[in-house]
């Protein structure tokens, strides 16, 4: 009875030091200006994302053309100005947003959780198997990170899902590093020893004590890769091999609206801000969360 | 330090071997049949089959690949599906064109980055840092080919300062170089500011201060010397994303170096070129990482002699 009284106080215990860990870093990470720039600069893309539906219809207003409405400037009638179909720019970036999004959380979330894998055995288990699979990894990593998702679009034929796959994979080395990184720095640890001592199984003192001590960086580079992971994606479209028309999607739009940019400058002024502003967001929670989940670091 | 480099260049090898497996393998499984594709609409169905057996595009790809390796050794890297011409002589001519955009490129972002990071860390907080430091984070965030678009709309089109693109002179390139440089710019004096930072708390560098060092002295030969290793290491990292991005800027301003050729050989399904393409990418990013490394030899002894 006494033993089952003392587990739910250790229980209780463990909920509110998580409780107050995650609260440490909020509290941090609101201090930092920057960090509050981004977080409501991407909430703002969120809502544009999850609310696209409300602000415009989809195929009325967003892929249907319009001659008559060709190349407008900016206006009240439309924000960003109208494209070389007619379409309305500002309606198009609303919807690239899900793509952008959508790629990019789900392309790391492929590299996080293939790399992670791999980077979390080797690191782990240490010696052939580190070896073995570090050396494969380093044939990715020879490959220029971009290069190699050109090459796997253009073998897979462009489409989202291709897109996904393409960036994702080009960018698992980098997730199996650093994950590999941040085991080899906490499995030595006596609690992982002790863990060990009362026989705990591998994978559980892999995913219950290793993993959670050493998320701190592994969240850092996955927002941080998130951004770039969005670049990637434009940069694929841009040249062709990305989101094809008429799919709204930043890079594409840049690519589109090129041959117009010379007497309509908006055309490329406006999907290119989204990108900047997009991509910076993260960046910038990226930065505060180093700082925010490192308080030694400066 | 040569038994070092020669050790180096050995391990390349396996490296590289795996780099033209894998792109090998992976431009195999691009859909389309390559013979009806050379030949064309209206081929009939018997060229298409003699073709294929005439190329060798029915075996395995295992033996294709050994085929195409056994060439490879020889310095032949196959014939272009598209042009008729070699590869090999086709990446001859257009690689020089890469090379001295992303050389420039890279010249560039380390002679404004390496300045600005070390002022920004002996005058941390000041406006000059944070201005500094806002600027970078921007750069990063921004994508080359935009950069590049809105440079072109700017210096070329409204300002008739410089060529919207092609090779043409001098003028032609600075654009170009400008807009891949400013992102490994930004990452650089971000880089190079923290490792200064880092550096410059260090104990040894109150004792030349108390020696009475001059400022300039203990941050020139003290401080730099030290921080410059992450930086270094990044330069090369760097290096590896401005090829990458050399494709974007070469695109924007119709370049004819090998990243441009790479995406239009893609356009063209013309497999043995962007074969070709991506292996002297890779070629040449394993080539900086070795010159990288001999880099923190020469300027941190310690790392020498851990070879010598």
């Amino acid at each position: 009875m006494s033993s089952n009284v003392d587990a739910i106080k250790a229980d209780e215990i463990i909920k509110t030091k998580k409780r107050s860990q995650s609260a440490d870093v909020w509290k941090r990470l609101k201090k930092s200006k920057a960090a509050v720039i981004g977080l409501v600069i991407i909430v703002i893309f969120v809502c544009m994302a999850i609310f696209a539906p409300v602000i415009a219809d989809y195929d009325t207003q967003v892929i249907k053309m319009n001659i008559s409405e060709r190349l407008e400037g900016p206006s009240s009638n439309h924000f960003f100005g109208t494209d070389e179909y007619g379409r309305d720019i500002f309606y198009r970036i609303v919807y690239g947003t899900r793509i952008s999004l959508f790629v990019g959380v789900i392309s790391v979330g492929i590299a996080l959780s293939i790399g992670g894998f791999l980077g979390a055995i080797a690191g782990y288990y240490g010696g052939k198997l580190d070896n073995a699979i570090m050396r494969v990894l380093d044939v990715l990593l020879a490959i220029p990170a971009i290069l190699l998702a050109i090459t796997i679009v253009s073998a897979l034929g462009s489409s989202i899902i291709n897109l996904m796959i393409a960036v994702g994979i080009s960018n698992i080395p980098g997730f199996a590093r650093v994950v590999r990184a941040a085991i080899l720095s906490v499995k030595d640890q006596e609690y992982i020893e002790a863990a060990r001592a009362i026989g705990a199984k591998d994978h559980t003192i892999i995913l219950k004590h290793v993993l959670p001590n050493s998320m701190a960086p592994i969240i850092v580079y996955a927002t941080l890769k998130v951004a770039t992971a969005i670049m990637a994606t434009a940069s694929l479209s841009f040249i062709g091999l990305g989101v094809q028309p008429p799919t709204p999607e930043w890079g594409s739009m840049l690519a589109s609206g090129r041959q117009y940019m010379r007497d309509q400058m908006y055309i490329v002024m406006f999907p290119g801000l989204a990108i900047v502003m997009a991509v910076l967001s993260l960046n910038l929670i990226g930065d505060g969360l180093r700082d925010a989940l490192d308080p030694k670091l400066k | 330090m040569s038994k070092y480099i020669l050790r180096r260049l050995l391990m390349m090898i396996p490296v590289l071997l795996g780099v033209t497996f894998l792109v090998y393998f992976i431009i195999s499984l691009t859909p389309g049949d390559v013979a009806a594709n050379i030949l064309g609409v209206g081929a009939t169905q018997e060229a298409i089959i003699e073709l294929t057996e005439e190329m060798g595009l029915d075996d395995p790809v295992i033996v294709q690949y050994g085929r195409y390796m056994g060439d490879l050794v020889t310095g032949d890297m196959g014939t272009s599906y598209a042009t008729g011409k070699t590869v090999s002589s086709e990446i001859g001519q257009r690689f020089p064109n890469t090379l001295i955009l992303t050389i420039s490129a890279i010249f560039l972002s380390v002679l404004i980055s390496i300045p600005i990071g070390v002022i920004s860390a002996t005058r941390q907080y000041s406006i000059f840092d944070n201005v500094g430091m806002v600027i970078a984070l921007i750069g990063i965030s921004m994508p080359s080919f935009w950069t590049g678009l809105i440079l072109i709309i700017v210096f070329s089109l409204k300002l008739g300062w410089f060529p919207s693109g092609g090779i043409d002179g001098f003028s032609s390139w600075i654009l170009p170089a400008f807009t891949l440089a400013i992102a490994s710019t930004a990452s650089i004096t971000r880089t190079t500011r923290s490792s200064m930072l880092e550096v410059i708390r260090q104990d040894y560098i109150n004792t030349a201060k108390a020696k009475g060092v001059s400022r300039k002295i203990v941050i020139r030969k003290h401080a730099l010397k030290n921080a410059l290793i992450p930086a270094i290491t990044v330069i090369g990292l760097e290096f590896g994303v401005l090829l990458g991005g050399a494709v974007l800027t070469e695109t924007v301003f119709s370049i004819p170096g090998i990243g441009r050729l790479m995406v239009e050989s893609i356009q063209r399904k013309d497999t043995p070129m962007v074969l070709g393409c991506i292996i002297i990418f890779a070629v040449a990013f394993s080539l900086v990482n070795l010159l990288i490394d001999m880099l923190y030899a020469y300027i941190d002894p310690r790392i020498k002699s851990n070879y010598s």
